[in-house]
C-alpha cells in the first residue's frame, strides 16, 4: 500500500453548533472570505464561522504580499530604502517618505532646512487628502453605490496625483524626501497650482457630504455597527481615525509636533460612539482640517533652500545608536525603528505600520454582526496589503 | 517626563526582585533603554502602565533584534617594561559576547502624552524557539506584533494567546529575519516533465557518446 498524501484543510467546513443555553442546535458553516474578494481591499483574508448570517469567529489571515521588506532594508544602505517605503502604503508614499527621513534625521541629528519643512508639511496634507477621499469612495463602493462616488473620489485624488508628479516626477512611488530635506524645490508655477486646488476643495467636500453625510443607507448602515470602546481602543494601540472616532484625543502631529505642526492652527476632529459612522465623519473633518492647514502653509512659506548644505548623499553613516520616530500617517501612527551600527547599512530597520496594528481588533468588532457588515467594517478600518504584509 | 534612572529606581521598589539595567544609547536620539529580566517583565510591564505618574497606555512599536555571537576588540592601555623602561603599550583585547535575541517595547502614554520609554528583555541564547515573555496580556496592542516576532525571529513568547505564524505560511521552516538565515536558492522550483526526460536521456545516451 502506498501511504495517502495528508488532504489539505477544506476552506468551507460545516461544523456542529453547540447547543446548551437555550438555543437550538444546528450546523456553523464556516467560509474563507479572500483573499479575491473585491471588499478585502487586495489580497487579504478572513476565516469567518458563520451561524446563519451571523458572525461567531473570525480570524484574519495575511501575508500574501510579504516580501520582507525590514530584511531588505538591513541589506542595502540607508537611503537605498527609501524607495522601498514608497512600496508600503502605496497610496501615501509621502508620509512614509517623511517618516523614514524623520527617523534617520533622529538617527543622526540632521537639520532641515525651512522651506523644506513647509513643503514636507504641504506633501503630508495633500497626502492626507487624497488617501481620506479615496477611502470614502471604496467604502461606499463596499456598501454598494458602485462606481460613481468612486470616480468623484478619483477625480480629485487625480489632481492632486498630477502635483505630485509635476514635482517628483512620479504619481505614486515619489521618492521624494532625502536626509536633511527634499529632493527638489517646488515652483512658484506650482504652489499657484497648489493654492488653486486647495481653494476648490472645501466645494467638492461639500459636495461630497451632500451625497453621503445624511443619506438614509449610510446612516442605517452604519450608525452602531463596529462600535469599539475607548479603553480597548487604547489598550490595543490603534491610531489615527479609527482612534479617534472612539473619542481619544492623541494626534501625532499635535503630541509630538514633529516637524514644524506647531506652528499651524488646526483643530483634531474626536467622535464620540466609535462606530463607523463616526470614522467616516472624523476623516471627513480631518480634509478640512488639512485644507486649513494647507492654506496657512502655501501663504507662510519662505524662501530659501530645500537641502541641508552638509547633508551627506553618498557614503552616509550615522554613529552607532538607535532611534525610533514617528509621525501621523492618513491610517494612523507610522513609525521607524532603526539600530545603526556605525556602517552604511542599518543593523535594524522595523516599520510600524499602522492598518496592521489597527487590524487586532478586527475580530472585536465583527462579532456578533452580519457578514455583509463585516465588509463595511473591514472598509472602515483602512488597510492597505503593502503595508500590513510589508 | 521621568528620566529612565528615576523609573529605575521606582521600578526596582515597586517590583520586589527585579534587577534593571539602562542600555546607553550614543546618538543624538539619546531614548536609553531599560532591560528587564524575565522573571520580572509582566510585574514590570503591569507597574509601567498601571502608575499614576507614567501611565505608558499605548503600547506603540514592539520588535524583535537577533545579535549574533560576536567578538568584540577593546582597545586597552598596558604598561610594560620593555628593554628593563617602563612604556604605555595599547592591547587589543577580544572578548567574545554570546548571541542572544532581544524584544523590544515602545510605550507612550495616551493620557498624559509623554514618552517614549523604551523596554527590553533577552532571551538567553538563540536556539529555536528561545523562550520570553509576552506582553499581550498586558498591552492587546502587542497581539500582532508579537506574533510577528514568533514568525520571523522565532521567539516563543509565552503567556501569548494565539502564537501562529503570521506573515509567513504555515509550513514554513526557519526565521527569516535571523542574521544567518540563508534563503533557499529557488522558492518556486517544481519538478517538471522536462526532469523525467533529461532522465531518461541520460539513460538512452551512455556518457561517453557524448557527441
Amino acid at each position: 500500500m502506498t501511504a495517502v498524501a495528508a488532504m489539505p484543510p477544506k476552506n468551507y467546513e460545516i461544523l456542529p453548533k453547540p447547543g446548551g443555553n437555550g438555543e437550538s442546535p444546528g450546523e456553523l458553516l464556516e467560509v474563507s472570505m479572500g483573499p479575491q474578494h473585491p471588499s478585502t481591499h487586495g489580497v487579504f483574508r478572513m476565516d469567518v464561522v458563520l451561524d446563519g448570517e451571523k458572525v461567531v469567529k473570525l480570524k484574519p489571515v495575511f501575508g500574501y504580499l510579504h516580501r520582507n521588506h525590514e530584511k531588505i532594508a538591513e541589506n542595502i544602505s540607508y537611503l537605498g530604502s527609501m524607495p522601498y517605503t514608497d512600496r508600503l502604503d502605496y497610496f501615501c508614499s509621502m508620509t512614509n517618505n517623511w517618516a523614514y527621513a524623520l527617523t534617520v534625521e533622529k538617527l543622526a541629528g540632521l537639520p532641515v532646512p525651512e522651506r523644506a519643512e513647509y513643503i514636507r508639511v504641504m506633501m503630508a496634507e495633500l497626502t492626507r487628502l487624497q488617501n481620506h477621499t479615496c477611502l470614502i469612495g471604496f467604502f461606499v463602493q463596499d456598501m454598494g453605490a458602485l462606481g460613481t462616488p468612486l470616480m468623484y473620489a478619483f477625480r480629485e485624488r487625480e489632481k492632486i496625483l498630477d502635483l505630485f508628479e509635476s514635482v517628483s516626477g512620479a504619481r505614486m512611488m515619489c521618492n521624494y524626501m532625502r536626509f536633511g530635506g527634499v529632493r527638489c524645490d517646488v515652483t512658484p508655477d506650482w504652489l499657484a497650482q497648489a493654492k488653486q486646488l486647495v481653494d476648490g476643495y472645501g466645494k467638492f467636500l461639500d459636495e461630497f457630504e451632500a451625497l453621503f453625510t445624511e443619506n438614509e443607507i449610510l446612516l442605517a448602515r452604519t450608525q452602531g455597527v463596529g462600535v469599539l470602546p475607548r479603553e480597548l481602543v487604547v489598550n490595543a494601540s490603534l491610531t489615527g481615525p479609527m482612534l479617534r472616532a472612539a473619542g481619544v484625543n492623541y494626534d501625532v502631529r499635535k503630541v509630538d509636533k514633529y516637524g514644524i505642526y506647531g506652528r499651524f492652527d488646526f483643530k483634531v476632529p474626536l467622535g464620540e460612539h466609535g462606530d463607523i459612522y463616526d470614522r467616516y465623519m472624523v476623516r471627513v473633518l480631518e480634509m478640512r482640517e488639512s485644507v486649513k492647514i494647507l492654506e496657512q502653509a502655501l501663504r507662510d512659506i519662505p524662501s530659501g533652500p530645500v537641502m541641508d548644505p552638509k547633508a551627506k548623499l553618498r557614503g552616509f553613516r550615522p554613529k552607532a545608536g538607535e532611534a525610533y520616530g514617528r509621525v501621523e500617517a492618513p491610517k494612523g501612527e507610522l513609525g521607524f525603528y532603526l539600530i545603526s551600527d556605525g556602517s552604511a547599512n542599518p543593523f535594524r530597520y522595523r516599520v510600524r505600520p499602522p492598518s496592521f496594528i489597527n487590524l487586532t481588533v478586527l475580530e472585536d468588532m465583527c462579532l456578533g454582526h452580519r457578514i455583509s457588515d463585516t465588509v463595511v467594517i473591514l472598509g472602515s478600518v483602512d488597510i492597505v496589503l503593502g503595508e500590513v504584509d510589508r | 517626563m521621568e528620566t529612565p534612572e528615576q523609573i529605575k529606581s521606582r521600578l526596582e521598589a515597586a517590583v520586589p526582585g527585579a534587577k534593571i539595567e539602562i542600555l546607553p544609547n550614543d546618538c543624538p536620539a539619546g531614548e536609553r533603554s531599560l532591560l528587564v529580566g524575565p522573571a520580572h517583565v509582566l510585574g514590570a510591564a503591569k507597574f509601567l502602565r498601571d502608575d499614576p505618574q507614567l501611565r505608558l497606555d499605548f503600547c506603540s512599536n514592539v520588535t524583535g533584534v537577533d545579535w549574533p555571537k560576536t567578538e568584540i576588540a577593546e582597545k586597552i592601555k598596558v604598561k610594560q617594561i620593555v628593554d628593563g623602561v617602563e612604556k604605555e603599550i595599547e592591547e587589543v583585547k577580544k572578548t567574545t559576547r554570546p548571541g542572544f535575541l532581544e524584544v523590544v517595547y515602545h510605550l507612550y502614554s495616551m493620557e498624559l502624552k509623554h514618552g517614549p520609554v523604551v523596554l527590553r528583555q533577552r532571551t538567553a541564547n538563540r536556539d529555536t524557539e528561545a523562550p520570553a515573555v509576552s506582553l499581550t496580556p498586558v498591552w492587546r496592542g502587542c497581539e500582532f506584533q508579537e506574533r510577528e516576532i514568533f514568525d520571523l525571529f522565532g521567539i516563543r513568547l509565552e503567556g501569548h494567546p494565539d502564537l501562529r505564524r503570521i506573515l509567513m505560511w504555515d509550513g514554513f521552516k526557519g526565521f527569516p529575519m535571523r542574521k544567518d538565515y540563508v534563503p533557499p536558492d529557488d522558492f518556486e522550483y517544481e519538478p517538471t516533465p522536462h526532469d523525467k526526460v533529461l532522465e531518461q536521456a541520460k539513460k538512452q545516451y551512455p556518457p561517453e557518446v557524448k557527441a
